[in-house]
């Protein structure tokens, strides 16, 4: 595939069949890509074309369709391998998402290594997907839950850092990007302070990956999880990175086949690295399509993407602002393409109703976050977050939805 | 009125709005009328809680037997929503509540405002209607 150095994005969205429909009789703009990002045509046929020619349950069958489905899943977990810039592909466990890559974690890591008065520390920023699981083993172990704070603009409070983080914490785990907010966090520093005190760092990449470039060696985090559906991937898929002496010492945390060497009534042996984790038949046409939508950003250039993004960001935040009565809830330096934002007086949901019935796919709600939006006081926001297809005439269509909505609500 | 004649009139009522922006202006403006609720029944036990917009709701017996309803919601549109199912519901007997069928969201085409995505309470106020008048015939029978 040939690379695009400048995202040609007319020719880009011809790629994704959604996105060229009516909705309420008005043309669909997408902007819930933090929720999900739309599917390419490559990615829609990698699907249809396993079922048409290859399905077979892999890593057992001797016959032919079982070879090549086996082999086109194993080549998505070295594609993996490489995006993440992992040391080995037995690092790369195929889990249902990243709430199914958390979990993991917290259930087999969490189980063996946390003990009473050990101490977890979460951010603010975290999805209820990195604080529910923990506070499952939390309370299971009497482990101590601990919240790093943040500023008036979504970002991490750094200068708490340094006392929170104490010989008793035992691990970190924070997202790279904050779904509600767009912050970039400045993991790669937390990571270093955290491994000085002997805590392990889990990293929540799901909003992350689809922006820049992740590199888990330069990192140095111990486990890193995403999901394929919010990098044009299917849904049901999700990826476990984890540093290869950690997710060895870890025991299984799920029985079942694939995952064993032997079995006997009296004793069972576990596979090898990352099977001994991925129990029973998996996605196998999530998994390999989830290879090709890393095709498809592989034939993008991050830069580009980069570009594109933040003018998309600017333009958006710009127009936004100059709205009587709008207030933007995140406005850290280092952010992706994502507004959360609320008007005086109006409620989020009237709004995305109302931008809805004008073909407008916003999210509204606390996306998710309830204690963030505690901290700011309000029910939750209206989010608008931005994909590669987003346009400039995108966000015009957007502002004048919203314009007429605050006008029939006010 | 019946229930079904309630309906029957919102539907009609509704049948001269000829757009969505129409139609969206007349729930926004019930939305917008006084209070629903009495504020002393603005309370936590009383709340729904959909994901996205919150519901209160208070029932009391009336003189007749019927029972009253009175609502309220943080959002504007589940406000005018909420305003229109009572105004069916409201002062009816418990056993003709109990049996009804709120056919109207559906054909005045606001069915997404009770399916599981919008979660904003609505449903879930239709169903404690409901239960409530289930709990008044039981009470009413012993």
């Amino acid at each position: 595939m040939e690379l695009q150095t400048t995202l040609d994005i007319q020719h880009l969205r011809k790629e994704f069949p959604i996105l060229h429909q009516q909705v309420n009789g008005y043309p669909l703009v997408y902007l819930d890509n933090a929720a999900t990002t739309q599917k390419p045509k490559s990615v829609i046929n990698a699907i249809s074309d396993y079922y048409s020619r290859y399905n077979a349950n892999i890593h057992r069958g001797a016959h032919h369709l079982a070879h090549i489905a086996t082999e086109a899943f194993e080549e998505t977990r070295n594609r993996t391998k490489t995006f993440l810039n992992a040391c080995d592909k037995g690092e790369i466990i195929f889990t249902s998402g990243t709430t199914d890559s958390i979990n993991l974690v917290a259930q087999s890591w969490g189980r063996k290594n946390l003990n009473a008065g050990d101490e977890i520390l979460l951010s603010m920023l975290e999805h209820h997907s990195n604080i529910v699981p923990w506070q499952l083993i939390a309370e299971e172990k009497g482990a101590i839950i601990k919240v790093i704070p943040i500023n008036e603009n979504g970002e991490w409070d750094l200068s708490a850092i340094d006392s929170l983080l104490t010989s008793k914490t035992t691990l970190v785990a924070v997202n790279h990007v904050s779904n509600a907010l767009g912050t970039i966090n400045p993991i790669k520093q937390l990571i270093e302070k955290a491994h000085t005190v002997g805590a392990k760092v889990l990293i929540d990449g799901a909003q992350a990956v689809a922006h820049f470039a992740v590199d888990v060696q330069d990192l140095d985090c111990d486990f890193y999880a995403f999901s394929s559906h919010k990098i044009y991937g299917p849904t049901g898929v999700g990826v476990l990175y984890g540093k290869r002496e950690l997710l060895e010492s870890m025991p299984p945390y799920r029985g079942g086949g694939e995952m064993i060497k032997s079995v006997s009534f009296e004793k069972t042996t576990y596979n090898e690295l990352p099977h001994r984790f991925e129990a029973g038949t998996p996605n196998v046409e999530g998994v390999i399509a989830l290879g090709t939508a890393l095709n498809f950003i592989h034939s993008l250039d991050w830069q580009s993407v980069h570009e594109h993004e933040l003018e998309l960001l600017q333009y958006a935040t710009e127009k936004l602002s100059s709205i009587n009565g709008l207030k933007i809830y995140g406005t850290a330096k280092e952010k992706v393409a994502v507004i959360s934002f609320l008007i005086d007086g109006i409620h989020p949901y009237d709004l995305g109703t109302l931008l809805d019935k004008q073909g407008v796919a916003v999210r509204t709600g606390h996306h998710c976050t309830e204690p963030l939006w505690n901290h700011f006081g309000v029910v939750g926001s209206v989010r608008a977050s931005f994909s590669i297809y987003n346009t400039v005439e995108e966000i015009d269509l957007f502002i004048n939805a919203l314009k007429k909505a605050i006008q029939l609500l006010k | 009125m019946s229930i079904e004649e309630r309906q029957q009139e919102i539907i009609s009522e509704f049948s001269m709005f000829t757009d969505w922006m129409a139609k969206y202006e007349y729930i926004i403006e019930l939305g917008k009328e006084l209070p629903l609720i009495d504020n002393e029944y603005k309370v936590g036990d009383n709340l729904i809680k959909g994901c996205q917009s919150r519901v209160w709701l208070h029932a009391e017996e009336g003189a007749n037997g019927n029972i009253i309803f009175t609502a309220d919601s943080d959002a504007i549109i589940t406000k005018g929503l909420v305003a229109l199912v009572v105004r069916v519901l409201s002062d009816e007997k418990p056993k003709e509540i109990a049996e009804s069928d709120l056919h109207f969201v559906k054909d005045l085409g606001l069915n997404e405002h009770l399916s599981q995505t919008r979660s904003n309470g609505l449903s879930s106020m239709i169903k404690q209607m409901k239960m409530y008048a289930l709990a008044f015939q039981i009470k009413s029978i012993e």
